[in-house]
């Protein structure tokens, strides 16, 4: 069984976020990058789907130089091989470019499920995973906590929690799964993993190898524009409830809770 | 040339959600401030005698596409539908709720419809005659403001809880209509084998309307008890942050923040969480916030409204029998 994992790198989730001079994006100087934290779910379980069923497993990442080192902590862990599409003209593009990209390198392989993150932790679009199994022609399913592949390897099912509920949805494969957390823990890199990811072969792509337009991607071929980024709105100045004893500081704040906040 | 605003209706067990009621009535809005007509569109089966709820909300026309094939959601037959009816009819601006089902159809029908979508918006507005979605980013950590570059329609989905829901008028009657779609059954690859519901009737973090969290600090699992007993007074769903998920006390689908639920409750009440910034980021959406915490030096207090320096085995069970008097 053929597995393909997309990842991408994010700033660490500590990161506080600073809106650089022109307004519309943010300062990257001291931002630590690490691999999205749904794409990891998707590596532990294509590495444990092969496990089972063997086969290889291929991750994809997209963006500058930096992200070979999400890629090769992939291949530590133990994917098979590594892509990186790189391109200057990637940057700024939007999540159908970034799609677009990915099902160009995809199309001219060998596959049965493919994982993305449920959504980056940087910009929360959620888009990627679901358009690239659009532009693939094959079914997605998202934000998917547990996949039992079936004994004879041609289809699976796939648990994806919703509001109040639990769906068990059934695919043949191809498949497009991404990964919500819950989905397994992924497993550290070992010491003989990093040294074996370092001889897997990783190759980089760039537009022109993939035959694309490069007028499509990058700020250019957005097709939504930022105007403007904001610090979130500021919360004003709260309310310390003092009192002698816990009794006195609950009852006031049931009293606030109900006369002056009106929430009860 | 595209006109006017459509949304796309959610509907389960033969009944509206609740975001779909919110998004008609943002979408009312935006149809006013054009000067242009709302049109929804409900998918389902044997649905249509609930279309005219949407008009009372302020939909003016309500398109019902009714087939078996769509009692349970599929993202390929839904796909496949909608993308048919919206070219059809061509709107200016296309709005969905950000619900799990709203967010895997929205993503998908965008790339089906070759356009660019703002996801999961907590403002709309129109400029220049034009939409200009609010969204926010790093879970919050920053807002951004969007608007589209020759790509109609203007597609986005909305954040539950959030847009201000219209008092519907069931004087005010929608012209209905049967959609016309074709839908092959070869293209639908998946199937929904079974639903697992939650029996506890728990409403989900992200349209709760209040929420009652513990962290760390509520040093196990049993001791959620606390929490359950004054949620069950006031109507709240317990949450929780992700080292109480991490460390195994609560199921995964409890967590709030940058890596769990990202929620805009009323009333946020957090116990024994530090607010650490992923964390924050996740509720800081919320109308209002108490917090509870020993540390008065505890990030979380620079968020909430109201803040109680003290042990929160004392307060929170003192708190459920104070408002069990008032109420």
């Amino acid at each position: 069984m053929n597995i393909i994992v997309c990842l991408k790198q994010v700033p660490d989730t500590e990161t506080q976020i600073k809106i650089a001079q022109d307004g519309k994006s943010i300062i990257e100087d001291d931002i630590k990058w690490i691999m999205n934290p749904y794409d990891e779910f998707g590596v532990e379980e294509a590495l444990k789907i092969k496990e089972k069923f063997g086969g290889e497993v291929t991750v994809i990442g997209l963006g500058p130089k930096r992200v070979t080192e999400s890629i090769r902590t992939a291949l530590a862990m133990g994917a098979d091989k590594g892509v990186l599409i790189s391109d200057p003209a990637l940057e700024g593009s939007d999540s159908l470019a970034v799609a677009k990209a990915l099902a160009a390198v995809i199309k001219g392989m060998d596959y049965d499920i493919i994982f993305t993150g449920q959504r980056g932790v940087d910009e929360d679009n959620g888009i990627v995973g679901a358009a690239l199994a659009d532009l693939l022609d094959i079914p997605n399913i998202s934000v998917v906590v547990k996949v039992e592949v079936a004994e004879d390897g041609k289809s699976l099912k796939a648990y994806r929690p919703v509001e109040g509920q639990v769906l068990i949805i059934e695919s043949g494969l191809p498949v497009l799964i991404t990964a919500q957390k819950g989905l397994n823990e992924p497993r550290y890199a070992s010491l003989p993993g990093i040294m074996k990811a370092k001889k897997k072969p990783l190759e980089e792509k760039t537009l022109a190898d993939l035959a694309l337009d490069p007028s499509d991607f990058g700020e250019g071929g957005r097709k939504m524009k930022v105007l403007e980024l904001t610090p979130p709105p500021q919360r004003k100045a709260g309310k310390i409830i003092e009192g002698e004893t816990p009794e006195q500081k609950a009852s006031e704040l049931a009293r606030l809770l109900h006369e002056e906040a009106k929430v009860l | 040339m595209a006109q006017g605003v459509m949304i796309i209706a959610e509907e389960r067990d033969g009944e509206i959600r609740k975001v779909s009621y919110e998004v008609v009535s943002e979408g009312r809005r935006l149809a006013d401030s054009l000067g242009q007509n709302l049109t929804a569109l409900l998918l389902g089966s044997n649905i249509k005698d609930k279309a005219p709820k949407l008009g009372h909300y302020g939909a003016d026309k309500v398109i019902v596409a009714d087939d078996p094939r769509l009692e349970k959601y599929t993202t390929d037959a839904y796909v496949s539908v909608i993308a048919q009816i919206v070219k059809a009819n061509d709107p200016a601006i296309l709005l969905l709720g950000a619900s799990f089902q709203g967010k895997d159809l929205s993503a998908r029908l965008s790339a089906r419809l070759g356009v660019a979508m703002a996801q999961d918006c907590t403002m709309f507005a129109i400029e220049d005659g034009n939409l200009v979605a609010t969204r926010p980013i790093y879970a919050g950590k920053a807002y951004a403001k969007l608007t589209f570059n020759n790509s109609w329609p203007q597609m986005a989905t909305a954040r539950p809880k959030v847009m201000a829901l219209n008092t519907p008028d069931e004087s005010r009657s929608a012209e209905i209509l049967d959609a016309s779609f074709t839908l092959d059954d070869g293209s639908i690859k998946t199937k929904v084998a079974d639903i697992v519901k939650d029996e506890s009737g728990k409403i989900d973090l992200t349209e709760a309307d209040k929420i009652v969290s513990g962290g760390r600090g509520m040093k196990g699992p049993d001791n959620y008890n606390i929490l359950e007993e004054l949620a069950s007074v006031i109507g709240a769903t317990v949450g929780a942050s992700r080292s109480a998920v991490d460390a195994g006390w609560r199921p995964q689908t409890d967590q709030v923040g940058q890596t769990g639920k990202v929620v805009s409750p009323n009333l946020y009440i957090a116990c024994g969480i530090s607010g650490a910034i992923q964390h924050l980021a996740g509720m800081s959406t919320s109308k209002l916030i108490v917090a509870v915490n020993k540390d008065p030096d505890a990030p979380i207090f620079q968020k909430a409204d109201y803040g109680v320096v003290d042990d929160l085995f004392k307060i929170v069970p003192a708190l459920t029998e104070e408002i069990k008097k008032i109420l």
